[in-house]
């Protein structure tokens, strides 16, 4: 063990704030791990200078992850899943009384695509280059069941702990694989849109009360937003 | 009225899956049950420990007893209400909840809040970070039986709230954020008295570095206890002062492209290479004075203008995902937001701090003595609104 | 007088010198010196600023119910409290308030004293293991632990009070100070506090662990084991174990006062008095008066410690004594004694 050192060392390394990283260290990271698991990168997403997604296969799912810490993502942010069927109560923000729509059924999936209802997705980053990946993967429809990151990464062990007790995704070779916030007993996993949010089914959100515009003020909404994906 | 047999045997199943870990326990040691009720933990945390003696054999945290659904929540709320929700998951500090989420909001609509906004909006978070950090310190003493300090800290966090509550109206919840900028410009007066109780706070963090942090005792119950190197704590994603403490340099104020006001102050970030307890309460404190630093140099530079910029009044953000963390109190926090396009989030991960802080415990108190443990633990720092959501 | 107006006179006289002290600290120092260094007020309803706020307590926990813990053993669990209250008693017997108000004039006092002030661990302990939960018998086994260990140096400390004074007895140990000289200058007497300033310093860390106040507090230590041996304590139990803490705190601090400080007197030669057999009779009166003033000015230092310092690890705590105490109040002991016999 080091010799603890003085108390009043203040060792900060850098003062002026790091460089920021382009796009080059994004696509350089793509490239990257197409080297390590290429034919496992199904799809990738850059939003210019701010972020990066990557979906891989199911099976890729570990190894995506491997070979992300051995290119120097070694800090662990966190590990969840969506769901990306829409919610057959509703978003409970209309009125209720008002004609009901026909709620939409489709599942359609966000960032890089997706072929299946459930999605895990994990972040990590590299501390030094400040640059950050977001991971997903599809869990197959019939065997919700991807392999653990525990064993890579030491703090993957609680997320998957909540993601197994809210999606019902199992995780393979996961030590101790319990629910995190639930009472052993629960039944259904409350993340998933089919599980209802009994608050709203026993007392309805009235919707959107009409509100006095404000005096003075333009209507007019903002330009609406154009996808630049 | 007797339970039916179904439900009985499901009473069953739920005390033996919870008392499996109990059972094995017992054969040899003692096992102590820290909480969930206790003068230590800050909120609901049970932490069942084996121990042998005095030292610790095997200790596991279990959160859960503050889970309020937060992410079930959120979906079936619009994007101003969640803003009320997410203010209750770091309590202590509350605006700097607030600020991730709607910057996910603007980042998803493309729209950046004016300058003022921005501007006061660093200055309300580095507030809420002083306001969380001071009570910290003064906690601090109580758990190693030093009873002063915390009257202190909360007679002079007690500025810093009324500041907080002069501007947006509430101690503990502001809900002042919204897309697009903030609820309402400052009152009049407030930068002086700002400035004021900024200075308090200065005097304050000295008063706890003599009482607390000059104290002999102090000392050799923080220093070299809970050591956690650098690789492990990237490891279990350790965030803000934990892992500044165990050398790693990273801090999102200062590594980030944020639309907050940090590269207009001179500040900077704060490090210590040792990885034990004494070192994240340490860093807490000079990041408090930085802190202050941060707000007296900003509040003279508050840019005229408004507080917000167009935004229809019934917001509905376009479709997309986002995700925006930013350097909270307690750590990195960070929500991930996807959006479908209509007046809420189709589902929101919030990202909070103290869930990985506190993942290491069962690594950090293998074989430490159980006065170390309350000491551990109050050096991590979390809050249970935190862990649970 | 009869014997038995005599019996009377010292159990009240007993009663009084016990109790009051604990309500006079448990006020000055826990009510209001706490709450002034922690920037509030403290008590200020129950009657004028405060003063009556011990007795509503005191009528607070005589009124509430009595509990024991099921799996508790019952006889050992109610005896208690009141051994360790019975050991503040014993104590006091041997503390002089005057040349001739005294309860006992035992040839032996500070060794009687010494003797009997280590039966209170015995209270703490069977409190601990008796209490049927493991918070209190942590917090029992660790006041067994520290309180011996914490004897030691308090009787080291007083042995070079008594090869200075010659005697074990309270009185010629008060006596000898306040006849004696300081390079012949008597106008101050001759406490022991400066002569055997290494010694007093000692006795009053030593008295801070016995009395398991921070920071030397790991058998209570709120943060961990909410209350250590005491958990499972309420109502009245409660009340004798907190009326006991602070009484055993002023029944030390009379012994100190005594020991170091010159007791009940004051150096005899601003009266010229010669021995303590010309000591006028209205000492008697003042004496008290005397020792109950020192006794509260070291009490309030007690009490300082206690509100200022965190608390020390139960090993650091035993490390303090064992490896730095001890060795200081052998080698105390050894100067005075070769400094008595050659001068």
């Amino acid at each position: 063990m080091a010799p603890l050192s003085d108390a009043t060392t203040d060792e900060t390394q850098d003062d002026a704030p790091a460089a920021l990283p382009g796009d080059g260290v994004r696509e350089g990271i793509i490239d990257n791990l197409r080297s390590h698991i290429g034919d496992q990168i199904v799809d990738t997403k850059i939003t210019p200078n701010d972020d990066l997604w990557i979906r891989v296969t199911t099976d890729g799912w570990l190894a995506a992850g491997q070979a992300l810490k051995e290119a120097g993502f070694t800090y662990f942010c966190f590990l969840s899943a969506i769901d990306w069927m829409p919610s057959p109560y509703g978003t409970g923000e209309n009125d209720p009384d008002a004609e009901q729509k026909e709620p939409d059924t489709a599942i359609v999936p966000g960032y890089t695509g997706g072929d299946t209802r459930l999605q895990v997705f994990a972040r990590v980053t590299d501390l030094n280059r400040h640059v950050g990946v977001t991971l997903k993967a599809d869990v197959p429809d019939d065997r919700a069941v991807m392999e653990s990151w525990s064993h890579l990464f030491a703090g993957a062990n609680w997320h998957e702990r909540e993601c197994h007790e809210m999606f019902g995704i199992g995780f393979d070779n996961h030590p101790d694989l319990r629910n995190m916030y639930l009472p052993g007993d629960f039944e259904g996993y409350p993340l998933r849109k089919d599980f209802p949010l009994l608050a709203r089914m026993v007392k309805p959100w009235p919707g959107i009360v009409d509100v006095e515009p404000m005096p003075a003020q333009d209507e007019e909404e903002a330009p609406p937003a154009e996808e630049t994906s | 009225m007797t339970l039916t047999d179904r439900q009985q045997l499901s009473y069953i199943a739920s005390q033996a899956a919870d008392a499996r870990l109990n059972v094995e326990l017992e054969t040899e040691g003692m096992t102590l049950n820290i909480g969930p009720q206790h003068p230590a933990t800050h909120g609901t945390l049970r932490i069942i420990c084996r121990l042998d003696g005095e030292q610790v054999v095997w200790a596991e945290p279990v959160a859960g007893y503050m889970h309020r659904g937060y992410e079930k929540l959120t979906e079936v709320r619009t994007f101003p209400q969640v803003t009320t929700l997410v203010n209750r998951i770091d309590w202590l500090g509350s605006f700097a909840n607030e600020v991730p989420f709607i910057l996910a909001a603007e980042k998803l609509m493309e729209i950046e809040a004016p300058p003022r906004a921005q501007v006061i909006r660093t200055i309300l978070f580095e507030l809420s970070r002083i306001a969380n950090v001071s009570l910290f310190l003064g906690d601090l003493g109580v758990q190693m039986g030093a009873i002063t300090p915390v009257f202190l800290a909360f007679r002079d966090r007690e500025y810093i709230l009324n500041l907080i509550e002069g501007a947006t109206g509430g101690r503990f919840h502001p809900n002042f954020d919204r897309i697009g900028g903030l609820k309402d410009d400052l009152p009049k007066g407030w930068i002086a008295e700002t400035r004021g109780a900024v200075k308090k706070l200065e005097e304050f963090c000295d008063t706890i570095d003599d009482l607390l942090f000059g104290n002999e005792i102090f000392q050799s119950r923080m220093r070299g206890i809970g050591i956690i190197p650098a690789d492990i704590a990237k490891d279990y994603g350790l965030s803000g002062p934990n892992a500044r403490a165990s050398g790693i340099d990273w801090d999102l104020r200062r590594d980030q492209d944020l639309p907050l006001s940090y590269d207009l102050a001179d500040w900077k970030v704060w490090t210590h290479p040792d990885g034990d307890s004494w070192a994240r309460c340490w860093i807490r404190l000079q990041e408090t004075r930085e802190s202050c630093k941060i707000v007296n140099q900003l509040l003279d530079q508050i840019p005229a203008g408004p507080v917000m910029t167009k935004v229809p009044r019934i917001i509905k953000v376009p479709e997309g995902e986002a995700w925006v963390a930013t350097e909270n109190p307690l750590g990195e926090m960070g929500y991930y937001v996807v959006s479908k396009g209509g007046l809420g989030p189709f589902r929101v991960k919030i990202r909070s701090a103290s869930f990985n802080n506190i993942s290491i415990v069962p690594w950090a108190l293998k074989g430490v003595y159980v006065p170390d443990v309350i000491t551990i633990l109050a050096s991590l720092y979390f809050i249970l609104g935190d862990i649970d959501r | 007088m009869p014997y038995w107006v005599t019996s009377l006179l010292r159990v009240v006289g007993g009663l009084v010198a016990v109790l009051l002290p604990a309500g006079g600290i448990v006020y000055l120092f826990l009510f209001k010196m706490m709450s002034f260094m922690q920037s509030r007020l403290g008590p200020m309803e129950a009657g004028p600023y405060g003063s009556m706020q011990l007795l509503a307590e005191v009528g607070k926990w005589m009124q509430k119910e009595d509990l024991a813990p099921e799996n508790a053993d019952l006889r050992i669990y109610r005896m208690a409290p009141l051994i360790v209250l019975v050991s503040t008693f014993l104590l006091i017997v041997v503390v002089p308030f005057g040349p001739s108000a005294y309860f006992t004039n035992f040839e032996t006092g500070i060794f009687y004293a010494l003797a009997v002030g280590s039966v209170s661990v015995l209270g703490i302990l069977i409190a601990g293991w008796s209490s049927a939960n493991k918070y209190s018998l942590l917090g029992g086994l660790r006041a067994g632990g520290q309180l011996i260990a914490y004897e030691l140096p308090m009787v080291l400390a007083t042995l070079g009070v008594v090869i200075q004074a010659g005697s074990m007895n309270l009185n010629r140990i008060i006596e000898v100070q306040n006849t004696g000289e300081i390079f012949g200058i008597g106008i101050i007497g001759n406490p022991f506090i400066i002569t055997q300033f290494l010694g007093f310093l000692i006795f009053m860390i030593a008295v801070q662990a016995e009395l398991t106040q921070a920071p030397f507090d790991m058998p209570i230590a709120e943060s961990e084991l909410v209350s250590g041996y005491m958990t499972e304590y309420s109502g009245f139990r409660f009340l004798i174990f907190f009326i006991a803490e602070f009484a055993t705190a002023g029944v030390f601090s009379f012994i100190a006062a005594a020991l170091f400080l010159g007791g009940w007197g004051v150096p005899f030669t601003w009266f010229g008095w010669d021995s303590i057999d010309e000591v006028a009779w209205w000492m008697n009166f003042v004496g008290p008066v005397i020792m109950f003033t020192k006794m509260f000015a070291l009490v309030g230092v007690i009490m300082w410690v206690r509100f200022s310092y965190p608390r020390f690890r139960e090993d650091q705590l035993q490390t303090f004594a064992w490896k730095v105490l001890i060795p200081l109040a052998l080698a105390n002991t050894a100067v005075t004694a070769i400094l008595k016999v050659v001068f």
